[in-house]
């Protein structure tokens, strides 16, 4: 095909070098995957299994888990469902932190170092990185994650100020991926606390101006296993894929419980 | 294990939610509590905290700072102090606010890192049997402190404070 053909291209939003690789330079490299491993069938106790991957800049670390299960390891399990940060199926603890595998970029980890995956932390683990949801979602269940309202059903929507609709933006955000819950030392004690997660979605509804049942809410997470076992220590803020401000949250699920019985 | 499970059970309908009969029972929350005492106790830990900031600084100043500073504390001071009624409930406000708080914060302590139900007990009746005997020694100690000891002869002992004096004679 000779250049005088082609019609003059519109400019391209992304500035490719002229001269060597351009868009093909992806970098390179080669990282140690280290994932906690637990069979009951195989053995009793938990063992540690490292595989030398080469990667590239674009990868995540559900990448290098496939790299894995698809070429070298077919019993490696874990969860993934939509691997773009929407299920929040593939939470998991990588390098000590609770995080999105599907999120967590390789190239912003440190490669130098092997790259340790394990299961989150406070659920019973099942097999390799995948835990028991079910007390979890348990949890969820209990505060009643839907719309109570007791006026007669209108022929349209039912409408909300833009203010009211802000109120509560930031806990309609909740994939239910359990980063939060699996992060909160009071929750890894005994898992009887109901769980940051929990408190974030009935945060959702209390503070909902079209919901009715707020009050039944909260006398839920007034109960000694609800919101005053939180201790404030952030983790599920910190761990929180979507950016939740989850401690906050809790904090304000608090003042409404004090607010309603003074 | 599939036995139904009530736990599980949705308050609005009476239904059980899909699979919920495999929970582990160690999740289960099995005797939903009843009242208000862990907001009572939250909000107690709060207002006493900010009350014992100025309780305790109060107290350090006018021990340590205020007149002779740290040398001026003897037996004789202590029972200045307790003479007058205004120290008295200061003192008496300060060790039940402190002693209060204190136990609570063992208690959540105790909560959230003993995993048996068997430590927490023990532990637990420790912290409650220590605190009850440090409070009611602490309150007998400030209502009934007498400061004009005498000796056999029925003299007043050396470290007296000065106001003794005037009250033997």
């Amino acid at each position: 095909m000779s250049t005088a053909t082609v019609e003059q291209e519109p400019a391209s939003k992304v500035d490719l070098a002229e001269s060597g690789e351009g868009a093909g330079a992806i970098q390179e490299f080669t990282i140690t995957l280290k994932v906690r491993r637990y069979d009951p069938e195989r053995a009793e106790d938990a063992w540690w299994d490292e595989w030398q991957l080469t990667m590239y800049g674009t990868d995540r670390v559900l990448d290098a888990l496939h790299k894995v299960k698809w070429e070298i390891d077919g019993t490696l399990s874990f969860r993934r469902s939509c691997a773009h940060g929407i299920c929040g199926s593939d939470a998991m603890r990588i390098n000590g932190r609770n995080r999105l595998a599907c999120k967590t970029l390789l190239k912003d980890l440190d490669t130098s170092k092997p790259i340790v995956v394990e299961a989150i932390k406070g659920l019973p683990v099942e097999k390799d990185l995948i835990v028991d949801m079910e007390p979890f979602f348990q949890s969820y269940r209990e505060i009643m994650p839907f719309l109570i309202n007791n006026s007669p059903a209108p022929s349209a929507e039912r409408l909300q100020s833009p203010e009211d609709r802000a109120r509560f933006d930031d806990t309609t955000k909740c994939i239910l991926c359990a980063a939060c819950t699996s992060s909160c030392p009071v929750f890894w004690t005994d898992g009887q606390y109901f769980g940051p997660a929990a408190i974030v979605n009935a945060h959702r509804f209390i503070f909902d101006s079209r919901d009715d049942a707020g009050d039944m809410r909260l006398e839920v997470l007034n109960d000694k296993e609800g919101v005053w076992r939180c201790r404030t220590t952030f983790n599920c803020s910190e761990a929180c894929p979507r950016g939740i401000e989850v401690t906050k949250a809790i904090q304000e699920v608090k003042t409404a419980i004090i607010a309603r019985s003074l | 294990m599939t036995a139904t499970n009530s736990e599980a059970t949705l308050p609005s309908q009476g239904t059980e939610a899909p699979r919920s009969g495999r929970v582990d029972p160690k999740y289960l929350r099995s005797n939903p509590s009843k009242g208000a005492f862990e907001m009572w106790a939250w909000l107690f830990m709060r207002v006493s905290g900010a009350a014992l900031v100025i309780l305790i600084f109060v107290h350090l100043w006018t021990n340590l700072m205020v007149g002779d500073g740290i040398y001026q504390i003897d037996f004789a001071f202590v029972a200045g102090k307790w003479a007058n009624p205004v120290w008295q409930f200061w003192d008496l406000t300060m060790l039940w606010l402190a002693m209060l708080h204190g136990a609570n914060g063992m208690r959540t302590i105790i909560n959230d890192y003993a995993e048996k139900d068997s430590t927490r007990l023990a532990l637990k009746s420790i912290l409650y049997l220590a605190s009850t005997v440090i409070i009611i020694l602490g309150t007998l100690v400030i209502f009934t402190f007498e400061p004009c000891l005498v000796d056999e002869a029925g003299n007043l002992l050396e470290y007296a404070p000065s106001f003794c004096e005037t009250a033997v004679n």
